[in-house]
């Protein structure tokens, strides 16, 4: 919103619970795992701390935080880490999304395939994160309240 | 027949939340209540597809002390799970694209009711 | 005019929870889709998942590992959409400059 909320409460609990929000988000994303959880999961809750602020603060706070013009490349490089997961496969003689091949020495192949989900999940957290807070972004863009 | 009732219960709920969001859907004038009713149809659909995945006296999928050696009597479904994860998602999407249509459409119209805009597009 | 819809809508209620007593109860194991093989003679795909999949990736979460190991090409094309709706709206909705007075 342009102009922030008025009431001390809003703007002083907003800001508390936020890094809080955010902390449990990347706990979900990194836990896919060993509990349910994962990168959609995750991400979702990425996007709830940064509309958070956006709704309680001030225009020109908010952007300090995360900027809107992020939106759509942090998007695209989410999806290109999972594309690129795949082509290091590819390119080294496997099928496309082979986890067998990655090149990090010292590791059985089982391990490899828990490394590769993980690059993974990262992938679609970042993408999902940056997507919604784009459309909430796009959505609002000749508010003037 | 009460034997009948016990063991589909869970049906009828989810034949419950497809009228009302079929309701919402057809009925309602306001065009915002048609996306929701739509979101709520698409609710049902994902519990059906959950509920047909559960075994009596079983656990969640996720392997705690047995690694190697799972019975798969112990452990639910966990296939209908993993496809519902895309539906949900691209429910979001779905809504996201149609809030975006709606805000289009009324600074254009004016107006969010269906017989208006209707009236207004001549 | 409005009764007519009423009545479908009431129709298709009635025909559903008919279909729906044919189905399967809640929690059956003797039901098709809980067995290890199937009847012709292959093997079921979620009995499959549930025996391999701490071998196959050393991952305790069977969910996580069937999309991100098993279907990771599903999981591909449902980030691509979700990419998709977001350029979308950024398409939709962004304000030019100055074509305020330009007319299609």
């Amino acid at each position: 919103m342009k102009h922030g909320s008025t009431s001390p409460i809003i703007l002083l609990l907003s800001r508390v619970i936020s890094p809080y929000i955010m902390l449990f988000g990347m706990y979900v994303i990194f836990h896919g795992h060993y509990s349910p959880g994962g990168g959609f999961q995750g991400g979702a809750m990425l996007a709830a701390s940064i509309i958070l602020l956006r709704i309680a603060l001030e225009e020109k706070v908010h952007q300090m935080h995360f900027n809107s013009k992020l939106g759509i490349p942090l998007g695209a490089l989410g999806v290109l880490i999972f594309f690129g997961v795949g082509l290091i496969s590819l390119l080294l003689g496997g099928y496309f999304l082979d986890y067998k091949l990655l090149p990090i020495p010292g590791y059985t192949p089982a391990d490899l395939h828990s490394f590769g989900i993980l690059f993974i999940e990262l992938g679609i957290g970042l993408a999902v994160m940056s997507v919604l807070v784009s459309i909430y972004d796009n959505l609002l863009e000749d508010d003037d309240v | 027949m009460f034997e009948l009732i016990i063991g589909h219960y869970d049906y009828l709920f989810i034949v419950v939340l497809i009228t009302i969001g079929l309701y919402g859907m057809i009925i309602k004038k306001n065009l915002v209540k048609k996306v929701i009713g739509m979101s709520i149809f698409q609710s049902a659909i994902i519990l059906f597809y959950i509920s047909s995945a559960v075994k009596s006296d079983a656990t969640v999928p996720i392997l705690v002390d047995e690694l190697s050696t799972a019975e798969v009597i112990t452990y639910i479904n966990p296939l209908p799970h993993a496809l519902m994860l895309t539906a949900i998602v691209v429910g979001v999407a779905t809504v996201g694209v149609a809030f975006a249509l709606l805000v289009l459409i009324y600074k254009r119209y004016n107006t969010l009711d269906e017989k208006e805009l209707i009236e207004r597009m001549k | 005019m409005k009764i007519f819809s009423y009545l479908a809508l009431l129709s298709l209620a009635a025909l559903l929870i008919y279909a729906a007593m044919d189905l399967p109860s809640k929690g059956d194991t003797k039901a098709l889709t809980n067995q290890e093989v199937s009847l012709t003679g292959s093997q079921v795909a979620s009995s499959y998942y549930i025996k391999r999949s701490y071998t196959d990736a050393n991952t305790p979460n069977i969910v996580t590992t069937i999309i991100a190991d098993y279907r990771a090409f599903d999981t591909l094309g449902e980030e691509v959409v979700i990419f998709a709706a977001g350029i979308i709206c950024y398409l939709l909705l962004r304000r030019e400059k100055k074509s305020e007075t330009r007319k299609h």
